[in-house]
């Protein structure tokens, strides 16, 4: 079998399309933005701050643009994926491995290394080089200087705005895309980096915020510091406590009842924002192996057992600091989450049973796990230590490695190499109780068309969660799978309009089936009765 | 153990071997000289569009076979002994068989134009031809121009694939209009003007004449029969439809006409041999079918079928009702029933045509004009839904119900814009003034 040249290593002739001088242009002018971070970065001292980083925002956003104009708007309407398997960058070749260095690299000077950045490096704590630049912006939304974390909130938007406009053109026949990317815009400007922000400058002894951003997404939630302030603020205070957990255990199960986790993973989530609009021409690279899959089982519910026990354990040991303080005694805490894992365990095998099949038997693991922990917890635990280690200690571990290594470093920084869903598949907790109550009690799915399924693979290939999508459609089978966030590029991409996202009624949502619309009738009913 | 050897690995092929091993143990070989493993081979535009890599094509990872004990033998079968029950392999080996299914699919036609052989002509169909393609046409500096000669649904994906890499395309169709010896004029001229807007240069009414070599033995142009216009080119397409592939049979006691003939059960005139898919020739055409069933969901539904003859429950081939799909460029087409072009439809097949002024949507509705009883449904660029048609098709629906209630059938993505109070407002308006 004589197989394709593979050009994508070559420096030479990288590309078998090449681009349009407009989008060269484009190109040194976003590259000009970006150069002038790089000076930053290197302790440039530029004169007025506040020009330099809106020239370079500017010349970033505008860069990204006109090339996506020109990319887009020249031609018709339609699929536009032509080349991204052939182009170095979107086929792990030499460039997508230069980018995932790059962005691996500011990932770890971001979380280990900011004073690279210039956090405080200056006379009396100011900042210094790339942080610096940011002040005048930070001063002028919440009237305090930058962090590494407010410059990393601002690309992190910049990014999302200006790559989802580029989604937008990409897609512009395609409007379950458009408002897709427009509600993840809004929700990365408004909820995550304005919001915070403001309410910093309104109410200073509040923790960030981000309303969008539950738990265990945001593990940090209720630590001490965080519940301390909440129940310190009065009123505005208890009632985001209240929302925080009122959005774990009522709205978030609401919704993804309803519409499946797309409404928070595709629609809202600031991780899934920048996955669906600067990682999009990384999504065909997420592996659809039967051995991912496998491995993604594991892994995402390894964290969650893991986010789930460190942060009842937090919780546990500082709830018996200061027992008048906290109205919830650890033993009640303790019993009460014991009490409401039980319940869920036994709703799902009372009435569930015969759809876990064989998973049946690693949720019993994993309950059995969780709650021999829970009791280990009430006989090792003391006022700060469990397990014999410092809950502290515990909370650090998951920051550390769940929280920076997987979700940034590897999350991120590996879009070029694993693809832009790598954190979301393997490693969100968050998605993974979402995906648990897609997979249990929701009225989506994506519905495959009888017998039209050719077995292309593109929408296999275009899943950004590595689902083998085409292992169901070309069975005529709905496509019900926890991990599928609802982006519906599948359904796009589709030749032959076999795949439609949809909320119906659960009865008949799963469906396997043998022989496919369009045979004999009999022969499906005989094949099909087994 | 009975040993099933089956020729040919698309999709009747593995759906046979598939379905045998859900119903039986028995031994099953798949032959194959194309490929190693099964892959999809309307995907193949995908690959030169660089959508996909040929992996991607492949439905099945690669340990799927030996797991489902499917054995997998790459070969090119040179004759077929059926006293003997042996198969001789153009390496000289030789495989005994039991049952044989001869699933071998078609070959790109030639019609003896001069030059066909040359360097830089090509079909568009295997694997091979695809390798091909690449050698020929990487892109617009080695391949300045290529000429594409058939105007069928292979056709236009080549010339879809070549516009994706920017390479000119001069597309010649015999017909006055793109395909319409299938599909009615309002779709096919929707088509003719969807092809130029991607700067294709369609010529219709135009026959090749001949391909003309450079002094390597090369394509350097071809000659159109009408004008005589010689158009220089580096590449020459020959899509003009297929036919079955079956010429290593032809000296043995299998019964072939241009496919393979089979009767109903899709056995040929062999005693255990069989015969699906695109080489299979019925001897009377089911229903409104044709004898020869070039498509993918019939390879299929053939290979679904004989499964279950090949393990003792003999059954006949009894397709339901016909549906298809494919996609023109950028816009989507799929039927349910039947709706016939001009030029071979029946009397009593009356057609209502809804087309939208952006000229990329359009429904043709055929019904029978005495009775009213509703015969099929053409949409392009709007998704509708298989399971709808095929209840109201075998509920024997009049035209009036299925236009009233086309929304229940719509399979567009959410927030798509809707067409139906439009359709059933021009539908309304035809009645008036017929």
């Amino acid at each position: 079998m004589s197989n394709k040249l593979n050009h994508s290593m070559s420096l030479a002739k990288p590309d078998a399309l090449n681009i349009t001088t407009k989008q060269k242009i484009a190109l040194i002018i976003g590259i000009t933005g970006l150069f002038i971070l790089t000076l930053a970065l290197l302790n440039t001292s530029f004169p007025n701050k506040g020009l330099f980083l809106s020239l370079s925002l500017g010349l970033i956003s505008i860069g990204t643009i006109v090339y996506s104009r020109e990319a887009y708007l020249t031609k018709l309407e339609g699929i536009k994926n032509d080349g991204q398997w052939l182009k170095s960058i979107s086929s792990r070749g030499l460039w997508g491995w230069i980018l995932g260095i790059i962005l691996t690299g500011f990932y770890i000077v971001l979380y280990f290394f900011e004073q690279l950045l210039g956090l405080g490096q200056g006379v009396d704590g100011a900042n210094t080089g790339l942080i610096s630049l940011f002040d005048p912006l930070s001063q002028l939304l919440s009237g305090r200087p930058a962090s590494q974390w407010f410059v990393y909130g601002t690309l992190y938007t910049i990014a999302i705005l200006a790559f989802g406009y580029k989604f937008i053109l990409k897609y512009r026949h395609n409007k379950y895309q458009q408002l897709r990317t427009v509600s993840v815009m809004f929700f990365q400007l408004g909820f995550a980096f304005l919001i915070p922000e403001f309410m910093y400058r309104m109410n200073s002894s509040l923790p960030y915020y981000d309303l969008k951003n539950m738990w265990p997404l945001n593990y940090y939630n209720f630590e001490q510091y965080r519940v301390d302030s909440f129940i310190n603020n009065g009123n505005i205070g208890m009632a985001l406590l209240i929302f925080g957990v009122l959005s774990i255990f009522v709205i978030s199960p609401f919704l993804t009842y309803k519409y499946g986790k797309r409404w928070y993973c595709s629609w809202v989530c600031g991780c899934g924002g920048l996955a669906e609009t600067a990682g999009d021409s990384f999504r065909h690279l997420s592996s659809k192996k039967m051995s991912a899959w496998k491995l993604e089982r594991w892994l995402i519910h390894t964290v969650l057992v893991f986010s789930v026990v460190m942060t009842t354990a937090v919780i546990y040991t500082y709830l018996g600091y200061d027992p008048d303080k906290y109205w919830l005694t650890r033993e009640v805490f303790l019993i009460s989450i014991g009490v409401f894992l039980t319940i869920v365990f036994a709703v799902i095998m009372i009435f569930k049973r015969q759809e876990l099949g064989k998973d049946a038997k690693f949720g019993a693991i994993g309950y059995f796990v969780v709650i021999a922990l829970l009791i280990a917890m009430h006989f090792t635990g003391t006022t700060d230590q469990v397990f014999f280690v410092k809950a502290g200690a515990l909370k650090s571990a998951y920051g550390f490695y769940i929280g920076s290594i997987f979700s940034g470093v590897i999350g991120t920084g590996f879009y070029p190499i694993l693809g832009n869903r790598a954190w979301c598949r393997f490693g969100c907790p968050m998605a993974g109780i979402l995906g648990f109550q897609q997979r249990m009690f929701s009225k989506f799915r994506i519905t495959t068309n009888g017998g039209q399924c050719i077995s292309c693979g593109n929408c296999s290939n275009s899943c950004e969660m590595g689902i083998d999508v085409r292992h169901y459609a070309q069975k005529g089978e709905n496509i019900v799978r926890s991990s599928c966030v609802g982006c519906g590029i599948c359904s796009a991409v589709c030749p032959r309009g076999v795949l439609k996202l949809e909320n119906d009624s659960m009865k008949g949502r799963i469906n396997p089936t043998e022989v496919l619309l369009g045979n004999d009738v009999d022969l499906m009913e005989l094949v099909n009765q087994k | 153990m009975e040993h099933i050897v089956i020729i040919g690995n698309g999709i009747s092929g593995v759906t046979t071997a598939r379905h045998i091993r859900k119903l039986s143990d028995k031994k099953i070989t798949i032959v194959s000289a194309e490929t190693d493993y099964f892959f999809s081979r309307t995907a193949l535009m995908y690959i030169y569009m660089g959508h996909m890599k040929f992996e991607h094509t492949q439905p099945y990872e690669n340990w799927f076979w030996k797991k489902n004990r499917i054995e997998l033998k790459k070969g090119y079968v040179k004759t077929v002994e059926t006293k003997s029950k042996t198969l001789h392999f153009a390496n000289g080996d030789a495989l005994q068989y039991d049952k044989l299914v001869i699933a071998t699919g078609s070959k790109p036609n030639k019609f003896g134009w001069p030059g066909q052989d040359l360097n830089g002509v090509m079909g568009m169909y295997h694997k091979q031809d695809l390798d091909n393609l690449e050698e020929h046409a990487p892109n617009n500096k080695v391949c300045k121009r290529a000429v594409i000669v058939g105007g069928g649904l292979i056709g236009i994906e080549l010339a879809e694939m070549l516009n994706s890499r920017s390479i000119p395309v001069t597309f010649l169709v015999r017909e006055d209009s793109f395909w319409n010896g299938v599909l009615p004029s309002g779709e096919s001229q929707m088509i003719n003007r969807h092809i130029k807007n991607h700067h294709i240069d369609l010529r219709l009414s135009t026959n090749l004449k001949e391909i003309k070599a450079d002094e390597n033995g090369k394509v350097k142009s071809v000659i159109i029969e009408e004008t005589g216009e010689e158009i220089e080119c580096n590449v020459v397409g020959l899509t003009a439809g297929v036919s079955p592939n079956i010429d290593f049979i032809k000296d043995s006691e299998i019964e072939t006409g241009r496919g393979v003939k089979v009767n109903r059960f899709l056995e040929t005139n062999i005693e255990d041999v069989y015969a699906i898919g695109d080489c299979a020739e019925q001897h009377e055409a089911i229903g409104n079918r044709r004898p020869i069933e070039a498509v993918w969901y019939t390879g299929r539904m053939m290979g679904e079928t004989l499964a279950q003859t090949i393990c003792g429950n003999r059954i006949e081939y009894k397709p339901g009702h016909w549906f298809n799909s494919a996609k023109f460029m950028d816009i989507e087409y799929q039927t349910y029933g039947w709706v016939f072009s001009e030029r071979s439809k029946q009397d009593y097949e009356q057609h209502f045509h809804w087309k939208h002024e952006d000229d990329t949507k359009c429904i043709t509705i055929a019904y029978n004009k005495d009775t009213n009883k509703f015969l099929g449904i053409n949409t392009f660029g709007i998704r509708m839904r298989h399971d709808v048609f095929d209840k109201w098709l075998t509920e024997e629906r009049d035209v009036d119900y299925v236009i009233n209630n086309l929304p229940k059938a719509n399979f567009d993505p959410e927030f798509y814009s809707h067409y139906e109070a439009d359709i059933l407002s021009a539908y309304n308006n035809t009645l008036q003034t017929a």
